[in-house]
C-alpha cells in the first residue's frame, strides 16, 4: 500500500537524506552547522540526532577542510554528503574539488573512486547579503570528473539526493534555495523515479521550447501559463542534470518547435546557455526558426538584495526573449 | 628590511648559526660523526639486522634517485624530483609504519615508496608521462603522489577519520590499531589545507601525523620565508604535539615516527613531527640552486650525510663487513639496470585512452566524443591504428 504525503523541497531533501543514511551505513553527512542545528535550512534537521555524531559531523569552518577531508573519507570506503552553506563559499574549496575530487578516478585509472555528493544550495531571491545568491554551475559542468545536478522540486529532492549518493562519480549537487520552503508537492515514496542524469518535459507546447533548471524552472513554468493566455503555446523542459547533459529530448523538443530560450539565473557569458546554444545549433541547425536565445544574470557581481529581483530573470524578460524569437 | 623585535625571537635567533644544527631542541640518536648518543624520550634499541636494512634501504633510495635523475639527462623522464639526502627522513619514517598503516605522500617520497613495496619503476611513470601513478593504492596502502602542494594532508586527515569511524583505533590490538602519516614540506606548511588539516585532526583527534621534512628549501624560498619560528612549535598553537627530529639520522627519526604513529593508532590524536633535513639537490630536474644559495650551505650539510655517519658506526661497531657492501652494490647495480630497462620499456599510453576513466562509467557524451575523434583518425587514408 502507497502512502503519500505533501512535502516542500526542504523536507523532500531531508527524507532523502535520512533514507540514503538508513540504506547505508557508509554514508556520512558533514558540513558546518549541519549537526543540532539542523544546517541554517535545517536540511538535516534530525539526522545527528538518530545517527549520531559520527555520521553527522559539524565540521571546523573550512571549506577546503571540509572536501579534503571527505576525500581522505571517501578514499576509506565511506560516501560522505559535503554540506556547502552557501554558493558563495564553495570557492575555498574549489582547488579541493577541481584538482583532487574530479581527476582522482582519471588519476588512479579507476582504482581510486570518489563517491561524493557535494550538496550547494544556489542562486538568489532570498534577500540575502553579498556572496549568498550565486549560481555557480558552469565553473563545476566546465570540469572534467565532474557531474552537475540541480533540483527543481520536492519530489525531485526527494528521490535525486538519493541516487547521487548512490552514484560512484562526484556529483554536484544544486539547490535552489529560493525553493526550500516555498512549494509542497505530493510525495509517492512507492513510485519510481526517473534516471538522475534525464532532462524531463514538465510542459508540453509547440510554438519554442524554454530550457531551465533549479529555481527558473518555476519561473519558465509561469511564463509559459501566461503566454498560453495570448494563444502561445510553451514547452518547458526541466534539465535536472547539467553534466553531462541530457540533449536527446531537448533535440527533440526543438526540432518540433524551431525555438528555444534558455533561462538561468547565472551569468550569461559563458553560462551553461552557452554550451547548450551550441549543441543545439549543431544539431538542429536546419529546424531552427531563430537563434537559441538566452535569459540570465547579467554579467554583473550578484546585485545588493534589494534590486536582485530586477536583476534576476523573471516572468517578463523570458516572455520578451519568446518575443523576439518568434518576431525573428 | 629590519626585523621589528619585541615579541619573541628575532630571525637570528631561530634560523641563526646555532639553530643551522637543528638548535637544542633536536632530537638525535647518531651524530654526523657516527657517534651513538642517548635520548631521554625517544631512545631506541636497535638490532645490528635493523642497522644495516636502513643501511641497506638509504643506500638503495639513493640509488634509484641517482638513476632517475641520469634518465632524465638522457631524456628519458621529463621531469624528476630528487631526494638526494633526505634519505633517513623517509627510511626512517617508512619503517616506522605498519602493513595496516597509510601514508599520504608528496611527489618525492621514493624512499617512503619503496618501503611500502611500491617498484621503483612505478614511481617513473608519473615523470616520464606515461601515467599519472601506477600503482593501486589500496595495494599497499600508499596513496599517489600529489602534485598540489599541501592538498594531501586534509586527505590524510579524512583518511585517519575514516579509520575512526571503523573502529581500527584504540583497541589495544597491535595488529588492528592503524594510523596514516601524511608526507608534507616547509613549503607546504604555509598552505591553507595544511593548516586546515591540522586544525581537523585536532578537533577530531584523528590518528594522524604530520611528518613534515623540512629541506629549508622551497625552490629558491629559503625557510626564512615560510615560517617565523621553528615549525614543530607551530604544534603547540594547533593543540598537539610538535617534535624535531634530525631527518639526516635513520635511528632517530624512526624512534620518533614509531613514538607518534604509536601515539596515533593509540587514540591519542596527531604529532606533528618535523624531519630536520637537506635539500642536497635541485627542487627538481629543472631546478638551478646556484641561482639562490650559497654553496657553503651545501658543504655544511655534506658533513652531515644520512648514509655516511651509519656507515661509520657500522664499520667501527664491526657490524658490516666487506663482503656486506660488495653485496649491497651488487644489489644496487641490479636495481639501477632495472629502472634504466625498465623505464625506457614503458609503453605510451594509447591516444584513445584518454577518454576511459574520467568516470566510473563513461557518458554518452564523453563515449559520442572518442567516436568522434575515432572516425576522425579512421578518415586518414590507411589509418592503420
Amino acid at each position: 500500500m502507497s502512502t503519500t504525503q505533501k512535502i516542500t523541497l526542504a523536507k523532500g531533501l531531508n527524507m532523502g537524506l535520512r533514507k540514503a543514511m538508513e540504506d547505508d551505513p557508509k554514508v556520512l553527512v558533514m558540513g558546518e552547522d549541519v549537526g543540532k542545528l539542523g544546517g541554517v535550512f535545517r536540511i538535516t534537521d534530525g539526522l545527528q540526532k538518530d545517527f549520531g555524531e559520527d555520521r553527522v559531523i559539524d565540521s571546523p569552518l573550512a571549506e577546503s577542510g571540509i572536501v579534503g577531508t571527505a576525500v581522505g573519507m571517501a578514499l576509506r570506503g565511506y560516501r560522505p554528503v559535503v554540506e556547502i552553506q552557501f554558493d558563495g563559499f564553495v570557492y575555498p574549496a574549489y582547488d579541493q574539488i577541481v584538482c583532487q575530487v574530479a581527476k582522482m578516478t582519471f588519476r588512479s585509472q579507476g582504482k581510486a573512486k570518489m563517491p561524493m555528493v557535494i550538496r550547494i544550495p544556489f542562486g538568489g531571491g532570498i534577500g540575502a547579503v553579498e556572496h549568498h545568491s550565486e549560481s555557480p554551475e558552469a565553473q563545476f559542468a566546465h570540469t572534467p570528473g565532474l557531474k552537475v545536478v540541480a533540483c527543481s522540486n520536492p519530489i525531485d529532492g526527494y528521490w535525486m539526493i538519493q541516487q547521487a549518493i548512490a552514484h560512484d562519480d562526484p556529483v554536484i549537487f544544486l539547490e535552489p534555495k529560493r525553493q526550500y520552503h516555498a512549494d509542497k508537492a505530493e510525495l509517492d515514496e512507492s513510485a519510481t523515479p526517473d534516471p538522475l542524469f534525464a532532462s524531463r518535459t514538465v510542459r508540453a507546447g509547440s510554438d519554442a521550447t524554454l530550457l531551465a533548471y533549479g529555481p527558473t524552472v518555476k519561473t519558465a513554468l509561469k511564463a509559459a501559463e501566461a503566454a498560453a493566455t495570448e494563444g502561445k503555446n510553451l514547452e518547458v523542459i526541466d534539465l535536472r542534470t547539467l553534466s553531462p547533459l541530457d540533449m536527446a529530448p531537448v533535440f527533440e523538443s526543438v526540432r518540433r518547435t524551431g525555438r528555444a530560450v534558455v533561462v538561468h539565473e547565472a551569468h550569461v557569458n559563458l553560462g551553461m546557455g552557452a554550451e547548450l546554444s551550441a549543441r543545439i545549433t549543431e544539431e538542429c541547425f536546419y529546424s531552427l526558426e531563430a537563434p537559441v536565445l538566452r535569459v540570465g544574470g547579467f554579467d554583473t557581481p550578484y546585485p545588493p538584495s534589494r534590486i536582485e529581483e530586477e536583476w534576476l530573470p523573471d516572468l517578463d524578460r523570458v516572455l520578451d526573449a519568446v518575443d523576439r524569437s518568434m518576431e525573428f | 628590511m629590519s626585523d621589528p623585535g619585541g615579541f619573541g625571537p628575532d630571525l637570528v635567533e631561530v634560523f641563526g648559526p646555532s639553530q643551522q644544527d637543528g638548535g637544542p631542541e633536536l632530537v638525535q640518536l647518531l651524530t654526523p660523526e657516527g657517534e651513538r648518543v642517548h635520548h631521554d624520550e625517544f631512545d631506541h634499541d636497535f638490532s645490528a639486522e635493523e642497522l644495516r636494512g636502513f643501511h641497506r634501504d638509504m643506500v638503495l633510495t639513493r640509488r634509484i634517485d641517482t638513476e632517475a635523475t641520469a634518465l632524465q639527462r638522457h631524456g628519458e623522464l621529463g621531469i624528476w624530483a630528487q631526494l638526494l639526502g633526505q634519505e633517513a627522513a623517509q627510511i626512517g619514517a617508512g619503517r616506522a609504519l605498519r602493513p595496516q598503516d597509510y601514508v599520504f605522500p608528496t611527489y618525492r617520497e621514493h624512499g617512503v615508496a619503496y618501503c611500502r613495496g611500491i617498484d621503483p619503476l612505478d614511481l617513473l611513470g608519473l615523470f616520464r608521462g606515461v601515467d599519472q601513478g601506477a600503482w593501486d593504492p589500496k595495494d599497499n596502502n600508499f596513496g599517489l603522489y600529489t602534485i598540489v602542494i599541501g592538498a594531501q594532508v586534509l586527505h590524510a586527515t579524512g583518511y585517519a577519520m575514516g579509520m575512526q569511524r571503523d573502529g581500527v583505533v584504540g583497541t589495544g590490538d597491535p595488529d588492528r590499531d592503524a594510523a596514516v602519516i601524511a608526507h608534507f614540506g616547509d613549503g607546504a606548511s604555509s598552505q591553507g589545507d595544511v593548516n586546515e588539516g591540522f586544525i581537523f585532526a585536532a578537533s577530531y583527534n584523528a590518528p594522524v601525523v604530520f611528518f613534515c621534512q623540512n629541506n629549508q628549501w622551497a625552490i629558491s624560498e629559503p625557510i626564512e620565508r615560510q615560517t617565523r619560528i621553528p615549525l614543530y612549535q607551530r604544534a603547540l598553537g594547533f593543540g598537539f604535539p610538535g617534535v624535531r627530529v634530525d631527518g639526516n639520522d635513520v635511528l632517530a627519526t624512526y624512534a620518533v615516527t614509531q613514538a607518534a604513529l604509536q601515539r596515533a593508532r593509540d587514540g591519542q590524536g596527531p604529532t606533528l613531527v618535523e624531519a630536520y633535513t637537506y635539500r642536497m639537490g635541485a627542487h627538481t630536474t629543472t631546478d638551478d640552486p646556484t641561482r639562490y644559495r650559497m654553496s657553503d650551505d651545501l658543504e655544511h650539510w655534506k658533513l652531515k650525510d644520512p648514509i655516511a655517519r651509519l656507515e661509520v658506526y657500522m664499520r667501527r661497531n664491526g657490524l658490516v663487513d666487506d663482503q656486506y657492501f660488495a653485496d649491497l652494490k651488487a644489489e644496487a647495480d641490479e636495481l639501477g639496470h632495472h629502472l634504466r630497462e625498465g623505464c625506457k620499456a614503458l609503453p605510451d599510453p594509447q591516444p584513445m585512452s584518454v577518454f576511459d576513466h574520467v568516470y566510473t562509467e563513461m557518458t554518452d557524451e564523453l563515449a559520442a566524443q572518442r567516436d568522434g575523434y575515432r572516425a576522425y583518425l579512421d578518415s586518414f587514408e590507411g589509418a592503420g591504428h
